[in-house]
């Protein structure tokens, strides 16, 4: 089990989840939240992980160093609600051994 | 009324192939979609994206697979109501169903397949405090009628297509036209912004950004909104606030249709045929749920393929049939086309 990662995950009812999460299966953070069904199916990652709905987007807890947003995610969290200055889209976030300890928050749904 | 014998709603991937697949079986499809157009999700929200795991498709863009689903159904005459949204569902005493859409059109068929994805596509609402006392009231998501905003002032949200479209089009109209988005840049087509940029320079268009509707002022309709640019509340008088922020697909009014709901998708028998709890209605593709689901589009053909075997034995429980082969029985189109295999030349070698 040394490829996963543990990740905190705080759900849209306020819970806290202490995750593990593969590095080896090319995972996005939004696809590591269907798989533990922390978001009830059809609520998140409603366009399949394009960037093009914001339905993944959560909010960075943590003080990890994240590669910067491409113009699709800027895009699309400009058109997203309940945006804040952390906020980024979980499916353009891939897992990898430097997220160890990160922290979200799933937002709300739209 | 219009009259079926396969009553398809979506009209995405799944639906349409459905179309073929029934068509083989020489029963008669009609398809109802939310959408203006046929090819669902891959023709609204990524007609651009390659596809990688359609079976003998190493690549092909979404868009692409709508256009050679269109092709390859059209011997079939499928007729469609589009831009409607399957409201209401009614069972005769002959044992098929009446569904009505929220225009009113109505639909029977002894079948129903429901092929609607992930639902249909609805306009996303931004949070603004009271926004839906406004509905129709001075707040627009979809612009039916452009006469409604003949010398009106008008704000619009957003930062895609459709509000830089409307913007541009809505100068020939409204008395006013200002458009507010969160940052300075747009991802409309350039030709789009560009012509934005255009009428701004003339003064044609209020540009304000980085900046955000936060509420809505008026009695009974609008009369303003306010809008948070920075640290600044910039409070502006307005007929109309029209957000753009594209759509979003939502289960809808399917799911009091009294079948039985999990994970916010369509229980369906998988071991048999994919039907619904009730019995005439399907349901097939990304709506659907068993166990081991997947939401993916070979899938949905599969499902489709079963699910019309199943119809026909429904339609016809005492005609005897075997599935035949495409490569031995052709494709006879309800257009009198026909497509087969060509027949092998035998020829004397003297």
């Amino acid at each position: 089990m040394e490829q996963d990662i543990t990740i905190y995950i705080t759900d849209r009812e306020g819970e806290k989840h202490e995750i593990l999460a593969p590095t080896d299966m090319n995972m996005n953070l939004m696809e590591v939240v269907r798989s533990y069904e922390l978001a009830p199916e059809g609520t998140i990652g409603i366009c399949g992980g394009m960037a093009m709905c914001a339905s993944c987007q959560c909010y960075i807890e943590s003080d990890h160093d994240l590669l910067e947003k491409n113009d699709d995610e800027e895009a699309m969290l400009a058109e997203a609600f309940y945006v804040k200055d952390n906020s980024r889209l979980g499916c353009q976030i891939h897992i990898h051994n430097n997220l160890e300890g990160l922290e979200i928050t799933l937002a709300p749904e739209e | 009324m219009i009259k079926t014998d396969i009553l398809i709603i979506g009209a995405g991937p799944t639906g349409l192939f459905t179309v073929f697949e029934a068509g083989l079986l020489k029963l008669k499809c009609h398809l109802i979609d939310a959408l203006p157009q046929p090819g669902g999700q891959c023709a609204e929200i990524y007609p651009k994206k390659p596809i990688y795991d359609i079976p003998a498709f190493p690549e092909i863009l979404a868009g692409d697979l709508v256009d050679n689903l269109m092709k390859q159904i059209e011997p079939f005459q499928p007729s469609f109501t589009l831009g409607e949204r399957a409201e209401t569902i009614e069972k005769q005493e002959d044992g098929s169903f009446i569904v009505t859409t929220n225009k009113g059109t109505q639909h029977q068929a002894p079948i129903v397949a429901i092929a609607g994805g992930l639902g249909s596509f609805e306009p996303r609402k931004p949070p603004i405090p009271n926004l839906e006392n406004y509905e129709d009231n001075g707040v627009e998501y979809i612009i039916r009628d452009p006469e409604l905003y003949r010398d009106k002032k008008v704000v619009i949200a957003g930062g895609g297509d459709s509000a830089l479209d409307w913007c541009i089009f809505l100068t020939e109209v409204a008395s006013s036209v200002t458009l507010i988005h969160r940052r300075n840049e747009f991802r409309g087509a350039l030709d789009s912004v560009e012509k934005v940029q255009e009428l701004k320079n003339q003064g044609k268009i209020e540009l304000i950004t980085p900046a955000e509707v936060k509420d809505i002022i008026g009695e009974d309709s609008v009369e303003g909104v306010i809008v948070k640019k920075g640290e600044d509340t910039i409070r502006l008088s307005c007929d109309h606030f029209i957000p753009l922020f594209g759509l979003a697909p939502k289960l809808g009014p399917i799911a009091d249709w009294g079948l039985e709901i999990e994970k916010n998708a369509i229980k369906v028998d998988n071991t048999l045929d994919y039907q619904t709890n009730i019995p005439g209605i399907y349901a097939i593709g990304d709506v659907n749920t068993y166990p081991g689901k997947l939401k993916l589009i070979l899938c949905g053909f599969h499902e489709a393929t079963l699910m019309c075997q199943s119809a026909y034995q429904r339609i016809f429980p005492d005609k005897r049939y075997v599935m035949k082969y495409t490569t031995v029985g052709g494709v006879e189109g309800f257009d009198g086309s026909k497509k087969e295999a060509p027949k092998a030349v035998v020829k004397t070698i003297e």
